[in-house]
């Protein structure tokens, strides 16, 4: 009689060093696992749920001034090093990773309009509600030392924004006019105006340096190039734009945060209407900064609630408030994509994730590799409604609960008058005008 | 005194006139001369007073000189004194300056009367302006300033204007030097080429065209095109003068003539022939075949040999008439010139050869032997001069095709880089076709939960009976059965391919609608879905998610449920093509209810087998009796009856007892009213699972489960298997090797913490772009260049730590 002993090849299952990962023999054969769809629905569903259970945006807030914080700058090559401004005159250097205030100077009487860092890190620039542009080492003084500029130019007129050349000594300001300042100068090197109003924000574009953009007064953002004499295209829309941002990654994308509680995202080349329209807030957008990737932008708003747009998406992905937090005058993205940071009107600048759930700190291999898996279930379960509903499912104050409703009502209503209003008129009398359309009221060359 | 009043008006009128005018300068000129002319009037006006009234001359002077002061205060110029600032402006208007003798005409003369005195400028310049002082033209006026800044604008953002890619290269074909840098000839075939090229003055380098080409490229001379046009007139009249010459031959009615003349020219004809098959025997061929075609067409037709009206008409009369004799003779003659074969040198030759052909002289073999070697190479088709390959090679070969589409269409961005397959790999694309095949056969069933646990312990007991019968008993009908469905299977799979290599060009578009961020805010379509869903409740416990389903639930409830089926996307794995199956489909009586047949199989027995097989029969024996009274397969044959049974609509009774005939018990409707009042309802449409044999679908809408389905299809897609097919490949490691997992849940942008991502620099998108381009060319795998994001652009993020 034969006697039936497993015998097994030890090449199969042994590993040849300590180093080598466990050699764990799998069976693929898919009869042995099977349910795949119901059973990734399920992760997939609890990984959704588990996001929503950790996600605790809110990491800390910054408080030291003793006025709305009015401006922001990030330091371009120091992470934890964040500058801001309040309108009392006041800036503040942060230490982020400690949460403290590691320098005040009193740069301005009146408001800080604008703040910029130099690209090198080592000074930046300031405008007032003094006519005055200060550039200030980044370095704190040392003992005894006064805190002083380093320069000063005295404006005629009120400077309302500021900022700075990619990498040239250049910077920019906007008033009554837009400037464009040689730092060795005391005066502008040129100065681009269109019509009588002023401007209430520039910005250089980060690729194609040469470029900037504007919100003026009158409704328009105008587009300027630095080397030629005059401004290039003004786009004039229904509502004053308050701010906006060029995307780092395409450089011919714009978005400018507007009055109307929108925001407009622009190809730089076809300004006859926006690409897209990003609504969501319920009142004036007052800031907007894209992320580093290029692929969100945040933004700040009169409502109280900062928000977070997919550059392509007409509805935002995420809506950060706090019961303390006042109107949000100024918002930033740092610049390693992991972190907002808003400052607001009651004196605080708060630090936010940038993705709410996701862990701070070192991930181990296996754990990264278990929230990648995540991510894409719930990618690819996204449109299953279970999981929409809770992966979409958002708190809000009660305030702009009502009021977003609000709006809605209106909305619908609008659109329901106008529907009928066609309907009753000659066809094509009443011609359909999209959402994009609407905002923008002409081009000008 | 009335005179003089009515010199007042007079003045006041004048007056008037003149603040209306005083506008315009032009105008004003003229008004100025017509104030001048009433002054004179005036004057003699005056001259008149003094003569009639002298007594009052004192007074009168002195209102006299006030009132000319008036006038020539009123008509006389005007200085204005424009306003200027003393303070300093931030802007200086271009109204407010003003020159001294600014209402003066400038002369050109006193702009450059300094020239002349000037010995450094140039005579020629001296000259230009001198001409310029002499023509009388006025120049135009310049444009507007507002005109001018809008053109300036306009020129400065076509200059600014961003063209994407940067460094984009023009289309079409590009000269090789261009392609490839520092490309040298090396091997030998090459250099050869080279060689040739350079031997005939070919190009190789950067001027495309030829020496020759391009002085042809050029334009002709002036006399080139003389001589050619002459060349060409003279063509023209000789050509002119054929034609009238044929036309006159052709005019002439003389039989005789033509005769001697067809004569002549066959005669020539067949020496030109002659000729022709030694000098050049391909067009000599041509011809023949021309003539062997003649004849074929003579041999067709009847229209020489005297079976038309003309000809009997002729044969009537060709008994008495030579005349008509002689014509019917010339019309044969003629039919047998024609469909005589022609004999020449070439046709004997390829005569002979076919003659030895057809001898089978071994010799003497066809051209195309001597073209490959016979029977060196038995493996290579083309070697042994086969036109067609094996049938059962090229079956092989197809499936072989078919199990990689399959593979490739599972996992998701499939890099281009083919990986050395692994024996696991292998394995895996086995057990893909096999999971499919099991998808197939085992359908996702949308069961009431009752339902399903009945089917299932039907399925156990299915399974039980399978296992009580012994195996010669499995029969051939479920082989039959499992030899459809996977035919069936097979076609699904085919369908399944189609639908992905649809889906995939999609996906693309997708993608660069994205990445050009063109149409997915469309503010109306996504708004549903891309919408944050914002209330006033708070998630912090897992518990809180539940209970926002609840509500959604109970939402979902209370609103009215939308008819089913007919809008719902069929469940995952229902056949897409349905209907082809169900004609195929097998008759569930046929499959369960016959007899089985039962094949004896020649065994080889060994001992230990010899044991087994004891054991099994045994154990088989006991199972049977222990289950000797259930019929498993009857039960759940009858079970599906009763299932199918429930389905079918019911008779609608809509009788009323007593309406129009007598009520009351044991009276039997009428047959009026039962054909009025009782409705038939359509028959429903066939059952899924007809088809099924062991298989019970229901088709009743459960809503546990609609709440997880999706009951829309989501935007991008276009047909429900697109979707299907993204939903049905799994991710996780369960059901995909490390290195698969690895791959398909790589985020498409990867962020470190503490790297600071710089915008992006025009120099690095050049840098980007001409790898690419280098590694295409090359076909080189760099190795280091990561793709993140299938269809955005190719970014790579640099990473500054700090």
């Amino acid at each position: 009689m034969k006697v039936k002993v497993l015998s097994r090849n030890p090449d199969d299952y042994v590993r040849e060093t300590k180093l080598d990962i466990q050699r764990v023999p799998r069976n693929y054969d898919p009869a042995l696992h099977p349910f795949e769809v119901s059973r990734e629905y399920t992760r997939a569903l609890n990984a959704t749920k588990l996001d929503r259970v950790f996600a605790k945006p809110f990491v800390a807030s910054l408080d030291g001034h003793r006025d709305g914080v009015n401006c922001m700058a990030k330091h371009t090559n120091s992470l934890s090093t964040l500058l801001s401004g309040s309108c009392d005159g006041e800036v503040k250097v942060w230490n982020l990773t400690k949460h403290e205030c590691v320098r005040t100077l009193q740069a301005h009487e009146g408001f800080v309009r604008g703040m910029i860092v130099r690209f090198c890190g080592t000074s930046f620039f300031t405008v007032g509600d003094d006519k005055t542009i200060k550039q200030w080492k980044m370095e704190t003084p040392g003992y005894g030392e006064e805190e002083e500029p380093l320069n000063t130019i005295l404006g005629k007129t009120v400077f309302t924004g500021l900022d700075h050349h990619q990498k040239d000594a250049v910077f920019a300001t906007c008033g009554q006019q837009v400037d464009i300042w040689d730092e060795q100068r005391s005066s502008p090197i040129r100065s681009f105006t269109w019509g009588v109003d002023s401007f209430s924000s520039v910005r250089f574009n980060p690729v194609e340096t040469e470029l900037l953009a504007s919100c003026a007064s009158d409704r328009s953002i105008v587009l300027y190039d630095m080397r030629e004499s005059a401004p290039l295209k003004k786009v004039i829309m229904t509502m004053r734009s308050n701010s906006l941002c060029w995307n780092p990654m395409e450089a011919y994308y714009f978005t400018s945060s507007n009055e109307d509680y929108n925001l407009y995202t622009y190809d730089m080349r076809y300004l006859n209407k926006p690409i897209i329209v990003h609504m969501d807030h319920v009142s004036a957008v007052l800031d907007v900064d894209y992320s580093p990737t290029g692929k969100e932008f945040v933004s700040a708003s009169f409502d109280k609630t900062v928000r977070i747009f997919p550059k392509d998406v007409g509805h935002s992905r995420e809506v950060y408030h706090t019961k303390r937090m006042q109107h949000v005058i100024c918002v930033k993205w740092s610049a390693d994509n992991k972190y907002i940071l808003s400052g607001s009107d009651e004196m605080n600048i708060r630090l936010w994730k940038a993705n709410a759930a996701e862990k701070l700190g070192v991930l181990a291999p296996r754990e990264r590799q278990a929230s990648n898996y995540n991510q894409k279930l719930k990618e690819k379960f996204h449109y299953h409604p279970q999981i929409r509903r809770i992966a979409h499912h958002r708190h809000l104050p009660k305030s702009i609960y009502h009021q977003s409703k609000e709006l809605r009502v209106m909305k619908e209503a609008r659109r329901r008058k106008e529907r009928n209003v066609r309907k009753h008129s000659k066809p094509g009398s009443v011609p359909v005008v999209s959402e994009k359309e609407k905002h923008v009221v002409t081009v000008v060359k | 005194m009335a005179k003089v009043s009515s010199k007042k008006k007079l003045s006041k009128t004048k007056a008037k006139k003149s603040s209306e005018v005083a506008g315009d300068s032009a105008v004003k000129k003229t008004e100025v001369v017509y104030d001048e002319e009433e002054e004179e009037d005036k004057e003699d006006f005056n001259e008149n007073v003094t003569s009639e009234e002298e007594e009052e001359d004192g007074e009168d002077e002195r209102r006299r000189q006030k009132l000319l002061e008036a006038i020539s205060a009123l008509g006389g110029k005007r200085k204005k004194t424009l306003g200027e600032r003393s303070e300093a402006a931030v802007q200086l208007s271009e109204f407010s300056v003003n020159a001294e003798g600014e209402g003066d005409k400038i002369n050109l003369s006193d702009l450059i009367g300094s020239m002349d005195k000037t010995p450094q400028v140039s005579a020629k310049t001296r000259k230009q302006l001198k001409t310029l002082q002499q023509s009388n033209r006025t120049v135009e006026s310049p444009l507007s300033k507002q005109e001018t800044e809008r053109i300036q604008r306009d020129v400065a953002f076509q200059k600014a204007q961003l063209v994407f890619p940067l460094n984009q290269e023009a289309p079409g074909p590009k000269p090789m030097e261009r392609v490839v840098t520092g490309w040298k000839a090396r091997t030998p075939l090459e250099e050869e080429i080279f060689a040739l090229l350079s031997a005939n003055k070919q190009p190789i380098h950067d001027p495309i065209l030829t020496p020759q080409e391009e002085v042809s490229m050029k334009a002709m001379s002036l006399e080139e095109a003389k001589i050619r046009r002459a060349e060409l007139q003279k063509a023209r009249a000789l050509q002119s003068y054929y034609e009238a010459k044929t036309r006159r031959e052709r005019k002439i009615k003389s039989k005789k003539y033509h005769r001697v003349q067809n004569k002549a020219k066959r005669k020539d004809f067949v020496k030109q022939f002659e000729e022709m098959v030694k000098s050049d025997p391909a067009a000599a061929l041509e011809e023949l075949h021309k003539m062997e075609l003649a004849r074929m067409q003579e041999r067709m037709s009847l229209k020489h040999q005297n079976s038309g009206k003309w000809a009997k008409s002729k044969a009537i009369m060709a008994k008495y008439d030579e005349g008509a004799r002689k014509a019917m003779q010339q019309q044969l003659e003629v039919n047998k010139d024609l469909t005589q074969k022609l004999v020449t040198a070439v046709n004997d030759e390829e005569e002979e050869e076919e003659e030895e052909d057809e001898g089978g002289d071994p010799e003497v073999l066809p051209d195309f032997v001597n073209d490959a070697e016979q029977g060196v190479d038995s493996s290579n088709p083309w070697m042994r001069g086969k036109l067609s390959e094996d049938p059962a090679e090229k079956e092989t070969s197809e499936i072989v095709d078919l199990t990689a589409e399959e593979e490739s269409a599972d996992v998701e961005e499939e890099e281009e880089e083919e990986v050395k397959e692994t024996e696991e790999e292998a394995l895996l694309r086995e057990f893909d076709s096999r999971r499919k095949r099991r998808q197939a056969l085992i359908p996702v069933i949308s069961l009431d939960d009752d339902e399903e646990e009945e089917s299932k312990t039907a399925a156990e007991e299915e399974e039980e009976s399978k296992t009580a019968v012994e195996e010669k008993e499995e029969s051939k009908e479920e082989e039959e059965s499992k030899v459809a469905a996977v035919e069936e299977e097979e076609e699904e799979e085919e369908e399944e391919g189609a639908a992905l290599r649809v889906y995939k060009p999609l996906q693309r578009n997708r993608r660069d609608v994205s990445s050009r961020g063109l149409s997915l805010a469309a503010a109306d379509t996504e708004t549903s879905s891309a919408q944050l869903e914002e209330t006033l409740m708070r998630i912090r416990t897992l518990e809180d998610t539940e209970e926002l389903l609840m509500q959604e639930e109970s939402a979902a409830d209370e609103a009215p449920v939308p008819p089913p089926a007919a809008e719902n996307p069929p469940p995952a794995s229902q056949p897409a093509g349905t209907n082809k199956k169900r004609k195929r489909g097998i008759e569930l009586k046929q499959v369960l209810t016959k007899a089985t047949k039962v094949i004896q199989v020649p065994l080889a027995h060994t001992v230990e087998d010899a044991e087994d097989s004891d054991d099994n029969q045994e154990q088989r024996g006991l199972i049977r009796e222990a289950f000797a009274g259930d019929d498993v397969v009857s039960d759940f044959l009858k079970e599906k009856r009763k299932q199918e049974a429930a389905g079918k609509p019911q008779v609608v009774d809509l009788t009323l007892p007593g309406w129009g005939e007598w009520g009351g018990t044991g009276l039997k409707l009428s047959r009026r009213k039962r054909k009025k009042f009782r409705m038939k309802a359509a028959p429903p449409p066939p059952r899924k699972d007809v088809s099924l044999p062991g298989v019970i679908i229901s088709e009743k809408r459960n809503r546990s489960i609609t709440l997880h389905q999706v009951n829309t299809l989501p935007f991008p897609f276009e047909t429900h298997t697109q979707f299907e097919s993204t939903i049905r490949t799994p991710l996780g490691r369960t059901w995909n090797t490390e290195r698969t997992v690895k791959k398909i849940s790589k985020p498409k942008v990867v962020t470190r913490m503490g790297a600071i991502i710089e915008p992006m620099a025009r120099e690095e998108l050049m840098k980007d772009r001409n790898q690419a381009t280098v590694a295409d060319r090359n076909s080189v795998n760099s190795g280091k260049r990561k793709r993140r994001g299938g269809g955005e652009r190719d970014v790579s993020w640099r990473f500054h730590v700090h």
